[in-house]
């Protein structure tokens, strides 16, 4: 048989507003597949135009598969929200590029012709499941020094990346947490940030029902003497902190990806078009240089350069490893094309969902930018690994 | 009101004020939640009520003040209504109307609020709670939730303005069917889409997002995007309506229970509207305004005056007692075997494959999912009875209540056969063959004979002796009585018999069995026709003899109609069968000569096959005229107050005997099987409350059945 790839478009996405993890967070009392099954059940009314039954696949992230993370979470999750149960599901974990993760395997299988539609997302609810719940790591890591002590700590990492570029320093670390803070904050204010976000009902014993509208973890009044006296908790006298970091935040994330001529057949909304993608791996111990190589592959096989890419979306789980991306390309720490709107430091990063997060603000700025062609969504992974998505703009206006 | 109820479980209203997309403002969210999970749902007693005024005192004082306020419930649950497990403390006029007043105040808040005010109906919503959600100016309702209002079943009225306001939201013909009709039908309650449907709701939404999706409709509602339209209440349908619910309180309970003549008392007062109210404040305040006084005050004031009184009745206290029997008794049956001695049951044989035997199969293969067989002589009736589980399977299936695959699996699990070999794996073998003593203990010697030594062996004899059944076998220890009642998949009542020499393990394996099978199981010694048909039977017996000296057949039918019976002795005589209730009367008249007799006219009717004693409504079968039914020699007619007492004397005393007896553990144990074997009323208690209130217990017997205040007002 003869068989032609289809283009990949990203529909739509949406996102619960992000938790602060732990007992005094919004959703310390939520189900962490309820955050899912409100996503999904979100996107669906959002997009009406497709009929329920033309999902081919439900894939959700989630790095600690167990409770209600568990259990198949995007089989589970999709029974749980009401979709025909003739929609499979699986769940997909790689730890923090788990949603990211999502996007690229059921966008693969569009592109094959095993899919029309998909949906992909993650969630993480860092509260009910600390990193690492229930980790086993088996004792080679160290009896043979396979990984160095540090790499699975992730805050220890940071730390190795201002080792390994001291020039990386913790003001300029600072200054990019800042600015973080700043721009989500703006972005907030002009209603950038916002159509995305789905109300998620919030239950409490003592307070009785509430309802999340908007994200907990950002830090409004963030200043940079106030970044200055954090506490390093990962080294004596160190650079990575509560304020330069990405916090431990409860969310879930989902979108709507259909082949091209799927889209077109049934009038859904064309966001975004996929051009290609590159998973790489790096030493472990310091896993946030990892969208660096995972972006030269993808940069590689799609025939793109760095300078073709007008919009980034970089998740910010530790500002250095931001930084690191940005030094390695030449890019200033506050050029106007990187994460505009913010990102993790501010928002924060419940691991698994944080890609279709970045995702999502890049479809909407894409929207609002026909002179931008490609835009590129990419973040590090734990236990050394980068993760890279390129995307074009079905708006760009070309030359014209 | 300052007093709770003595552990009172406090539904407290929590407030939140919340910020949602398109709202201008806050909205105050009150959650009605008494800290328990879903299986105790929330209620309100003084102290709940108390909590929710005060969370609307908070909220009138916040500022800035909200744009809405709405009320929600618990997971899964709204709010069930008044905490009627206080009602017992309450022994004067003024407690009792206290409750109703400041139920009326507190929910009047909502209604007269100049803050919109919406109900988020996420789980049941009965009584008390659905008249709050309809004080609130609008409502959402999940998909999942149902709401009734029970008040009517129980013997009181809707009283916190469910009279009042429902008829005038969605009209008073539906108010009847809510109100009246699904009461008197066993509580029957409406789901969210239906009472959507009906207008009780404005809006359904499903239970995932139930909350987002109702903020996001307040919000639309108070931005105008969303309008609420509500159908013009038909002023004209009054008349006829309250004419059906009259009809509808006259059927099911002959008027015997004041609560539903109050209730439609209410309805019909309803009819001048809810909405001219001068102004916010008290019902006391605006009543003292004299011809201020708008409809809805009019009526919340009946309402309170119809409350005060019914909390303060016999027949309520004697509901509250049933109530508290059908759901607490029942599920916990007294002298039952500790559970865990129970055997487990993986095939049960069924002797006899006749329409009992047959009903008896359904039921098993049904609710245990086991491969169920049945024996018969020949081959033709084994298919007969076969083919009826088919078939009734197969109508289940039509009815979308069993899935293909399900309805393969039960058709497949029933099976017979001619010899009793079968049974040889079985752990149970119920008898549905003739009753005759010489036959039954054929039977079950052969099923002995072929089945293992802990293999019980029931039988559904409804007035043979079920030791004397035992008496011939190896192993009479394994043997226990099962009756059930006619219809078996339908009346809930199961009396499970001990004879004298049934195991604690055999008699654990039939509860577990019973309670397998959802239905209520009431232990009761291997006396002559247990408990149902033993007082069924006397008290038929003493009507048939009233009209045998002579009562007119009108009359005796009458004569019981004040108790409110769900039927009269001679419907019932027709829906036992003559056939059955001679056989059980001949075997009773055997055991107690004295006190039963076996009527002529009785014997007549199963002679001649006659199956009521009227050829057509209301007149008697000219048949039986004559031959024993209504013309003795020497006539010595009774009024329908003296069949009445006759009746009820020979109650208590059949009652006290039973008790003295050992027949059961407790007179409760009588009422239960009477509340659920026969159907017999709420407000009569079973049968003993009533006998109790009216002085016969003590007059025939020389003393009450229960202490004052169990099932009645305390002394």
């Amino acid at each position: 048989m003869s068989r032609s790839l289809r283009e990949v478009v990203f529909v739509d996405g949406v996102r619960t507003p992000f938790g602060k993890a732990g007992p005094k967070g919004i959703y310390a009392e939520t189900r962490a597949d309820d955050l899912v099954v409100r996503v999904i059940r979100e996107l669906l009314r959002r997009n009406p135009a497709l009929p329920a039954e033309r999902v081919d696949e439900v894939a959700i992230a989630a790095t600690t598969q167990v409770g209600d993370q568990g259990l198949t979470l995007g089989r589970t999750a999709a029974l749980l929200a009401g979709l025909p149960k003739s929609v499979p599901g699986y769940s997909i974990d790689r730890m923090c590029a788990g949603a990211m993760t999502a996007v690229t395997t059921t966008a693969s299988g569009i592109a094959f012709g095993a899919y029309d539609v998909a949906i992909a997302g993650g969630v993480e609810h860092m509260g009910r499941h600390p990193m690492g719940e229930g980790a086993d790591p088996n004792p080679r890591f160290f009896s043979e020094k396979l990984v160095d002590e540090s790499a699975l700590v992730m805050g220890a990492t940071a730390e190795n990346l201002h080792d390994r570029f001291p020039h990386l320093t913790r003001e300029r670390a600072d200054a990019f947490a800042l600015a973080s803070q700043q721009k989500y904050a703006k972005a907030v204010a002009t209603g950038q940030i916002g159509p995305e976000l789905i109300t998620m009902a919030t239950r409490s014993a003592e307070q009785g029902w509430g309802v999340a509208t908007g994200d907990e973890p950002p830090r409004p009044n963030t200043t940079l003497d106030g970044l200055a006296t954090l506490k390093t908790p990962f080294r004596p006298h160190g650079n990575v902190t509560a304020g330069n970091a990405a916090g431990l935040n409860d969310g879930a994330t989902g979108c709507l990806l259909a082949a091209e001529e799927v889209a077109l057949e049934l009038g859904l909304n064309v966001g975004m078009r996929l051009v290609g993608y590159g998973f790489v791996g790096v030493e472990p111990e310091v896993m946030g240089v990892g969208p660096v190589p995972a972006t030269e592959k993808a940069l590689a096989r799609t025939g793109l350069s760095i300078e073709d890419i007008g919009l980034f979306e970089l998740n910010e789980a530790f500002a250095v490893q931001v930084l690191a991306f940005l030094d390695h390309f030449g890019i200033a720490d506050d050029d106007e094309r990187v994460n505009p709107w913010g990102g993790a430091i501010a928002v924060g990063h419940p691991l698994a969902s944080s890609g279709v997060r970045l995702m999502t603000q890049l479809s909407r700025q894409f929207a609002e930018r026909p002179d931008v062609r490609y835009g590129l969504t990419a973040m590090c992974v734990g236990l050394g690994m980068g993760a890279t998505v390129i995307w074009e703009n079905p708006n760009w206006e070309g030359d014209k | 009101m300052t007093a709770v109820f003595e552990d009172e479980v406090v539904t407290t209203a929590l407030v939140r004020y919340l910020r949602v997309p398109g709202l201008a403002g806050e909205l105050a969210l009150i959650t009605l939640d008494n800290g328990h999970d879903h299986t105790r749902p929330s209620t309100f007693g003084p102290g709940g009520l108390a909590s929710l005024d005060a969370a609307l005192d908070e909220i009138a004082a916040h500022s800035p003040a909200p744009a809405a306020i709405a009320v929600t419930g618990k997971p899964f649950i709204f709010a069930v209504g008044a905490d009627l497990s206080g009602v017992p403390s309450v022994t004067d006029a003024a407690a009792a109307r206290e409750i109703a007043e400041t139920g009326h105040r507190v929910f009047r808040r909502l209604k007269d609020s100049t803050v919109p005010t919406f109900a988020f109906v996420n789980g049941a919503a009965l009584g008390g709670g659905l008249e709050l959600a309809l004080h609130c100016h609008y409502r959402t309702i999940a998909t999942t939730s149902v709401v009734a209002f029970p008040e009517a079943f129980l013997g009181l009225v809707p009283g916190w303005g469910g009279t009042q306001l429902l008829p005038n939201l969605i009209g008073i013909d539906a108010a009847v069917t809510v109100i009246v009709e699904n009461a008197l039908a066993q509580n029957k309650m409406t789901p969210g889409p239906k009472a959507a449907k009906l207008g009780i709701a404005d809006a359904v939404f499903e239970p995932a997002d139930f909350l987002e999706r109702s903020l996001e409709w307040a919000a639309g509602v108070l931005g105008g995007d969303v309008a609420v339209s509500r159908p013009e209440v038909d002023r004209g349908a009054w008349d006829a309506a309250i004419g059906r619910a009259k009809a509808i309180v006259a059927g099911r309970t002959r008027n015997a229970s004041p609560g539903a003549v109050r209730t439609v008392e209410l309805l019909d007062l309803a009819r001048n509207g809810v909405d001219g109210d001068a102004s916010a404040g008290s019902r006391r305040e605006l009543a003292s305004g004299g011809e201020q006084r708008g409809p809805f005050s009019v009526g919340t004031a009946a309402e309170d005056d119809a409350l005060t009184e019914l909390l303060l009745s016999d027949p309520l206290r004697a509901s509250l007692y049933s109530f508290d029997l059908v759901n607490k008794r029942a599920k916990r049956p007294a002298g039952a075997p500790d559970k865990s001695l129970a055997r487990k049951v993986t095939k049960v044989g069924v002797v006899g494959a006749g329409l009992m035997a047959s009903q008896l199969a359904m039921l098993f293969v049904r609710r245990l999912e086991v491969p169920v067989v049945l024996t018969d002589i020949d081959q033709a009736r084994v298919d007969k009875g076969v083919g009826y589980v088919h078939a009734e399977l197969d109508k289940l299936a039509a009815r979308g209540r069993l899935s293909q695959d399900k309805l393969n699996r039960l058709k497949g699990l029933v099976t017979g056969s001619l010899s009793k070999d079968v049974f040889a794996d079985a752990d149970l073998v119920i008898e549905a063959v003739f009753e005759e003593m010489s036959v039954k203990q054929q039977v079950f010697a052969e099923v002995e004979a072929v089945v293992s030594d802990t293999c019980v062996l029931a039988t559904n004899t409804s007035a043979l002796s079920v030791t004397e059944m035992a008496s011939k076998l190896e192993h009479p220890e394994r043997v226990v009585g099962l009756h059930f009642f006619n219809p078996v998949a339908v009346l809930p009542l199961l009396e499970v018999v001990r004879a004298e020499q049934t195991d604690d393990a055999s008699l654990a394996t039939a509860f577990a069995v019973g309670k397998s099978l959802k239905k209520s199981c009431v232990l009761v010694a291997d006396a002559p026709a247990f408990v149902v048909n033993r007082l069924l039977t006397r008290f038929l017996g003493e009507v048939t003899a009233s009209v045998e000296q002579g009562t007119p057949v009108a009359v005796a039918d009458r004569a019981l109609d004040p108790l409110g019976l769900p039927m009269t002795p001679f419907e019932l005589l027709t829906l036992v069968g003559p056939p059955v209730a001679l056989h059980v009367a001949e075997r009773m008249h055997e055991a107690f000569p004295d006190r039963f007799h076996v009527g002529e006219g009785l014997r007549k009717m199963v002679e001649l096959g006659k199956s009521s004693v009227y050829s057509e409504p209301g007149v008697v079968d000219p048949d039986l005229a004559g031959i024993g039914y209504g013309s003795p020699a020497h006539p010595t007619p009774l009024t329908e107050e003296q069949v009445r007492e006759r009746a009820e004397r020979a109650l208590a005393e059949e009652i006290r005997l039973m008790l003295d007896e050992g027949v059961v553990q407790a007179v409760q144990d009588i009422d239960l099987c009477m509340l659920l074997g026969a159907g017999w009323p709420f407000w009569l208690g079973g049968i003993s409350a009533y006998l109790d209130r009216i002085g016969v217990s003590e007059a025939v017997t020389g003393k009450r059945f229960l202490p004052k205040g169990v099932a009645s007002l305390p002394a």
